[in-house]
């Protein structure tokens, strides 16, 4: 089985920023809102860099996806930066009419997503933001894994026409995926081979898988680790090819199970292979305070949930 | 330019092509619609520099966004009779498959329509980063747009008068279509406005009355006094003091006919009072 390796432990939101500043440099229609988070959502190089095109807009969010929306008319590509929370929830309505209906090319970019957010609690940590944006007619839905790979999907989104919402986080974590990768929006990225079992994860749950596999492998057991970066448009292509090859799946995500990757996986295999499958992902609950690593464990979101989910699933192929 | 004879012809078709589309359908807002004609005619007609040869980016013209999407009957009719699509798709109007859906979208590639709206409160915030893009861009172009009274209920719009003011988007012209009247009755009895002029004064806009926003004359007069007033660090605003349903009698001074259509006797009388100018589609 081949090892990743953690280069160096990162956080996601800081690969959003350098992906941005690289942007600012390389494209010039590429401009910047904020919402009073901008040393959060590492904005700031690009804010320094590039002022005439960074728009701070203080802390009213709809009023940012709204301005987003008509910053593209004239040829901007707007970047929205605000916590994940603040970045669906509260303005649903303004992305539904003035971005994703109205079909405007607005970047909805979004950190401190899911549990990882920590010790702020459950006013701040979305687990419903995926199912909202993936049920909007149009929009691309993107969750990242790691530094790099958030990096590459910030640069790639850019050369994309029409809505997209990119989730990242806050905590540092393994950074893992190569330096140099070419993020294809809509293709899931296989990590590992096996033949037992499948798991298909999305954003922190990505190492999490891997780390999984790694265990499952001294117990004999070969898990095809798959990350899906992009939950809308899913790869269903790469989900059906790997769960016909193990029979069975296991699906792991920062966030509920209701509406998120899982349920877009269930869908995808209920009418095209139906196939055994556990849900690795909050259960129709709010967080809490602690810190990442015990909110993690408390609520099963981690490789030790990942192994035993791998085990039962396999029982009922 | 036309003379103000032609403007007021233009207007009475506009009112007849409002009337007329919400009648076959049985449904949409002809009130407000009715209100805002003088308003709609004078802004394509004689104020905005644009090409009906339509592009979404909109780069070295006018633009104009609809906040308040209901009134879609006026809208659709002076887009139509401007040049941007046949006057016969008027007959269209909320019909299946149809481009001109009952709140305008950009969906249905309808020229002359840059934002879906009806949703209210959100029209500000998207003039604004249009303006701001115009800046950007180096576009000497103005932005202008059209809000409900009723519709400033939505905070939306008090982030985006707030934003305007403190970062000088001096290139956006803002009506206020101040009629009174909101679906529940007079805005005055739902949730008061309270002085509209002293709160966009303070939140730091350039605020201009048009005190009988039914009169063609002076609505243009307004509309080129703001314009005059852009370009000064300002965001400028017009308070447009109109009657809902204007031109038809029974129509006027109530609520009732914000989202209500006439039925076949009520059509005959208020088109009796609006005879056909320049050929019903």
């Amino acid at each position: 089985m081949k090892k990743y390796i953690d280069t160096g432990k990162k956080d996601t939101r800081s690969g959003f920023g350098a992906g941005l500043e690289e942007l600012g440099k390389k494209n010039e229609n590429v401009v910047a809102l904020c919402a009073d988070l901008t040393g959060s959502l590492k904005m700031d190089a690009f804010k320094n860099n590039h002022p005439e095109r960074f728009f701070q807009v203080g802390i009213a969010e709809a009023n940012m996806i709204g301005m987003a929306a008509g910053m593209t008319i004239g040829g901007k590509i707007p970047f929205t930066g605000t916590f994940a929370n603040f970045s669906t929830g509260r303005v649903y309505d303004q992305i539904r009419q003035s971005v994703a209906y109205s079909g405007k090319n607005v970047k909805i970019c979004a950190s401190h997503a899911g549990l990882t957010l920590g010790e702020d609690g459950a006013t701040h940590q979305i687990l419903e933001d995926l199912g909202l944006m993936k049920m909007l007619p149009g929009m691309t839905v993107i969750n990242t894994c790691d530094y790099n790979q958030t990096k590459a999907a910030t640069l790639a989104i850019a050369e994309h026409d029409g809505p997209v919402y990119l989730r990242f986080g806050r905590p540092k974590v393994a950074n893992f995926t190569p330096e140099d990768q070419n993020f294809e929006i809509g293709k899931a990225v296989q990590l590992t081979e096996g033949n037992d079992v499948t798991i298909i994860a999305t954003g922190h749950l990505v190492w999490e898988a891997l780390q999984a596999a790694e265990t499952l492998a001294e117990e004999g057991i070969t898990a095809e680790v798959i990350n899906i970066h992009t939950i809308k448009p899913l790869d269903a292509d790469a989900i059906l090819a790997s769960v016909k090859k193990t029979g069975c799946v296991v699906t792991a995500e920062e966030h509920n199970y209701l509406g998120g990757l899982g349920e877009s996986v269930a869908r995808v295999l209920s009418t095209e292979h139906p196939s055994p499958q556990e849900f690795i992902a909050t259960k129709d609950t709010f967080g809490e305070s602690g810190t990442p690593e015990q909110l993690m464990e408390k609520y099963g979101l981690n490789a030790k949930s990942i192994v035993a989910a791998s085990k039962k699933v396999m029982q009922r192929k | 330019m036309a003379n103000t004879t032609q403007l007021e012809d233009f207007v009475t078709q506009v009112r007849r092509d409002i009337l007329r589309q919400v009648h076959k359908v049985n449904s949409g807002h002809p009130g407000g619609s009715l209100g805002c004609a003088e308003f709609f005619t004078a802004l394509y007609q004689e104020i905005m520099d644009y090409t009906t040869d339509f592009t979404m980016d909109g780069k070295n013209e006018d633009l104009f966004f609809l906040s308040n999407g209901h009134i879609s009957p006026v809208f659709y009719s002076v887009l139509a009779r401007s040049g941007f699509f046949p006057v016969d798709e008027l007959n269209t109007f909320r019909l299946i498959d149809s481009r001109l859906q009952g709140h305008p979208t950009t969906h249905e590639n309808l020229p002359g329509v840059r934002i879906a709206s009806g949703s209210l409160g959100q029209g500000m915030s998207v003039a604004i980063g249009a303006a701001q893009t115009k800046k950007l861009n180096k576009d000497k172009h103005l932005v202008y747009s059209l809000h409900g009274d009723g519709e400033l209920q939505e905070g939306q719009n008090w982030e985006a008068i707030m934003y305007a003011a403190g970062n000088q988007v001096d290139n956006l012209i803002a009506t206020v279509d101040l009629n009174g009247q909101q679906i529940d009755g007079s805005t005055d009895r739902v949730l008061p406005l309270g002085n509209l002029k002293d709160k966009f004064e303070a939140f730091g806009w350039e605020v201009l009355e048009v005190e009988n926003g039914n009169n063609i004359t002076e609505v243009i007069q307004g509309l080129q006094n703001a314009k005059e007033k852009t370009g000064q660090g300002k965001p400028v605003c017009i308070l447009l003091h109109t009657v809902m349903g204007n031109g038809v009698d029974f129509m006027m001074h109530t609520h009732e006919w914000h989202g209500k259509a006439p039925n076949d006797e009520q059509l005959e009388k208020a088109l009796e009072q609006n005879p056909e100018t320049l050929g019903d589609y």
